[in-house]
């Protein structure tokens, strides 16, 4: 089934604010050979999944359904351990190609404070189950 | 940290050798569980060639590149499009060839120039990455 256009506008926080640990930025920084002690710059996807997921579930939409389209992040600044991460995920545009849905998606990443520490873009291409030959 | 970069300067190319064994710890360390990244016979359900690495882990590796190319330079921008899938066999791996060069270095920022490849084939569309130099 198609996904439905009312969605666009809606919003999808992340379940739980995300705290940046050591041991998480180095299982991160180890999974993708990232040098260095930084904090990775894809590790917000961690949080952004997160909401990406909510909407998923919210909607009852298969993950294994979804390729990842497109993913730019901007950064306000660098990411550090010790920072309490919240993430809002917004549904910006739908359209079909296909049979597929390309859903286009912006997130917000906020600190403890509410400053807003990295935004997302992201596109989501659902291939529906009536579309499968 | 900053960077020394001058327009024009040619970056890498940096090789990465892609396994199954990796994209299982990626999305162990990153929560990305679909299992289109794990799994053959899912991912031909839905249209795909084969198991295909998250997107996430071919546009870390672009962030790994920078980091390594760049001695850690804070990025302020990343992203791209997923053109095209990086299909990974259970046997040995894909390689992912992430070369650059310097666009532009204008107020503090170095804009660069990206091209990601497997087989010979780009896997990314208009990749950017926007570093503080």
């Amino acid at each position: 089934m198609p996904v439905d256009s009312s969605l666009v506008g809606r919003e999808f926080p992340a379940p739980a604010p995300l705290t940046i640990t050591s041991d998480r930025v180095a299982a991160f920084a180890a999974a993708v050979g990232h040098p260095g002690a930084d904090v990775p710059p894809t590790f917000p996807i961690v949080l952004a999944f997160d909401a990406m997921q909510a909407f998923l579930d919210a909607e009852r939409i298969d993950l294994h359904r979804i390729v990842h389209g497109e993913q730019r992040f901007a950064y306000v600044r660098p990411l550090a351990v010790g920072d309490e991460l919240s993430a809002t995920l917004t549904v910006t545009g739908l359209r079909q190609i296909g049979g597929a849905d390309i859903i286009a998606t912006a997130s917000e990443l906020t600190d403890a404070t509410g400053a807003v520490v990295c935004t997302g873009k992201a596109t989501l291409v659902h291939s529906s189950a009536e579309a499968d030959q | 940290m900053t960077a020394q970069l001058a327009a024009g300067d040619v970056l890498g190319p940096t090789t990465f050798t892609v396994t199954r064994a990796d994209l299982v710890a990626y999305a162990d360390a990153s929560g990305d569980h679909n299992p289109i990244h794990q799994d053959e016979d899912v991912a031909r359900s839905v249209g795909l060639p084969g198991v295909i690495a998250h997107g996430m882990y071919t546009l870390a590796l672009v962030g790994r590149a920078v980091a390594e190319w760049t001695g850690g330079a804070e990025v302020v921008d990343l992203g791209a499009k997923f053109t095209s899938p990086v299909v990974v066999p259970a046997e040995g791996g894909a390689e992912v060839v992430v070369g650059g060069t310097v666009k532009s270095v204008a107020d503090g920022l170095a804009t660069l120039s990206l091209e990601v490849t497997c087989g010979g084939q780009k896997v990314l569309g208009m990749p950017k990455a926007v570093v503080r130099a």
